[in-house]
Parts: C-alpha cells; structure tokens; sequence
C-alpha cells in the first residue's frame, strides 16, 4: 500500500487543526488571562446561602437582573433555559446564577418563583443593598434606577460565563441566542483552551 | 502643441482616477488584523486623578464584518478600570468577535450618554458598497483630509 504524500498528510492536519482551533473560539468576549471570579455570600433563592465556590466543578453562567423587568431578563433567562435543553444530558454540569439588582422587591422567594418559571434548576441570589452593592462592583455591574418610571432600572444586560476552576473566562453580551451560548458552554465544559487565572481579585 | 499637451495631461490624470476607482469598486476589501484596538495606557488612573479628563473609547465605534470585525480593549494601567462595558484587571485585555451586522450597546459610564453602541456592517460586497467603505476608511485615518473635504 502506498503511503499518502508527507505534503498532504500535513496540509490534512493543518486543515484539521485551524478548524479545531475555530471550533475553540468562544462566540463571547473573552478575557485574557482570565481572573478568578469574585466570591460572594448572599441569599439563595433555594433558601440556603449561595456562594459561588459551591459550583467549583460546574460551568456558571452569571447574570443580574431584577424579576419585575419588563424585556432583557426574560430574554436572557428564556435563552438560557433554551440553551440548558439544548445542551441535554451536559446540562447538568451548568448551573445559571442570577442576581437581582432590586434587593427591595426581590425575596429568595419572589426570585425562586420568577426563575423557576424558566428554569427549576436557574438559582437566584439577593440580599441588603451593601451587600449586591459589593458584588455588583466586583464584576462591573452596573445598576441605577430609571427616574420618572413607574418601576425600572437600567443595569448591564450581559453574562459572565464562568469556567468549572472558578475562572472568570467570557462576557456573553446581550442579544446572543442559545446556539451562541451552546457553543461556548460545550468550550468550557469540555475544558478546551483552559489557562491558570492570574489570581487578581 | 501646449493645448495638446494639456489635453494629454488631463487624459492621463482621468485614466488614473478612473483606475483608482475601478480599484477602489471592484478589490476585495481585506485587512491584515480583523482587530479594532482600544487601550488604556499606563498611568491614565494617575492622570485621571489629577483632574486630566482622558477620552479613550468614543461614544459610536463602528466596525466591518470580515475586514474589522472584533472590538479588542487592554487594560496597560497598573489599576483596575471599567473599561467599555466591563471591569478589567490590570494588563488584562478583551477580545469581543462579532458576526452580525447590528447596532449594540453597553452600558459605560465612562461616556456622558451612560451608553457606548458598536455599529457592525456587513461585509462591502458589492462595487458601490467597497466604494463607500474605502472612501470612509480614508477620511477616517486621514482627519485632514476629512477636514478639508467638509471646509
């Protein structure tokens, strides 16, 4: 049997490895190096404290909102939902955290209401003003009440996706649908392109 | 025989830019980086804090499918700044690839309008539309000329 030219054996494994490395190209922003993902302590809408540490092993995807908002959380949530059933049996390994901006209307229970309309398994986190406050400056969060509105606020409508270290790895921005966010969470779950964060909080 | 020297000139000088143009229309619009790059640069905290105001992202970025297609910010600063819509480390960068044309915004406070919109057209595939970007683009990397053209 005659053995295949070395020229073409290489430009097959080229071609190969370009598309592998396409496949590995987050749709998301990412962030280089990536940092680890601020902890906090709040309020889970489960009725236990959520940390973020309890997911380490999980990929999390980590988003802010507030449940009486008219049009970007539903959207968002309902993407991620989609996203979760897309991805069948590997959803199990991806867990969706979401904080509310509105400390003042949204319980552990509001929020556990509100998400589970989504998602059963979507946790929610809430607690004092300082608190969200404190976690909303960590990851650049940006959250104010729409003044001369009968209820609403303007906050960053993007995702963090965090990776199963605790690495704060891409920012999904807003707009971005579940096939989007299937490619990616398949990216970290799989652990393709995983770097040591640099240790910055 | 000056008349038909002036008139040979003026043919040659039309032939030109009617290569130029048919250049312009009809290459390909390609770019060696597909990278649209924003930094902060080392010390711009320091300045900030001295009462410096340092403008480093504009209010509209618009970028071009295929020819500059992802926003890339890097932080050089020795703090952490909120950069565009996000918090980012010192020496850490950005990289955000787009792939459809649309208008995006972000929440930043760094502009006066709390928004920052990234404009994404499609790739100039026709003529008229390789036309058009060229033309921009030359405006765009080239103010003075810009600034002649509008005086």
């Amino acid at each position: 049997m005659r053995k295949p030219p070395v020229i073409l054996t290489s430009l097959l494994l080229f071609a190969a490895a370009a598309g592998a490395a396409d496949d590995a190209s987050f749709r998301a922003g990412v962030f280089d190096p990536p940092r680890v993902a601020p902890d906090f302590s709040l309020q889970g809408s489960d009725g236990t404290e959520l940390q973020l540490t309890r997911y380490r092993g999980k990929v999390v995807v980590l988003g802010f909102g507030f449940s009486s908002c008219p049009d970007v959380c539903p959207t968002t949530l309902s993407t991620l939902a989609r996203s979760r059933e897309k991805l069948g049996a590997e959803a199990g390994d991806v867990q969706v955290v979401y904080i509310t901006v509105d400390p003042e209307r949204d319980d552990a229970k509001r929020l556990r209401e509100y998400l589970g309309a989504f998602d059963e398994t979507f946790v929610g986190g809430t607690g004092t003003p300082e608190q969200l406050a404190d976690v909303r400056s960590a990851y650049g969060i940006e959250a104010k009440r729409i003044p001369d509105t009968p209820y609403a606020f303007a906050h960053s409508s993007y995702t963090y996706l965090i990776d199963r270290e605790g690495s704060l790895r891409a920012l999904m921005p807003y707009g971005k649908g579940p096939d989007d966010y299937v490619h990616d969470l398949e990216i970290l779950l799989t652990g393709a392109g995983a770097v040591d964060p640099d240790p910055s909080p | 025989m000056t008349g038909v020297r002036d008139h040979r000139g003026l043919t040659l000088l039309t032939a030109c830019a009617l290569g130029l143009t048919g250049w312009a229309a009809l290459a390909p619009v390609t770019s060696a980086s597909r990278d649209e790059i924003f930094e902060i640069p080392a010390g711009t905290w320091a300045r900030r804090m001295q009462g410096e105001a340092i403008e480093i992202l504009p209010d509209e970025i618009r970028l071009t499918l295929g020819v500059r297609d992802i926003l890339v910010l890097r932080n050089l600063d020795d703090v952490p700044q909120m950069f565009g819509p996000t918090l980012m480390m010192p020496g850490q960068s950005f990289r955000l690839p787009f792939a459809v044309a649309s208008s995006y915004q972000f929440a930043c406070t760094a502009h006066a309008s709390g928004q920052m919109t990234v404009i994404v057209e499609p790739h100039p595939a026709n003529p008229w539309a390789r036309l058009r970007w060229r033309l921009r683009d030359l405006l765009e990397t080239r103010p003075q000329l810009r600034d002649e053209v509008s005086t």
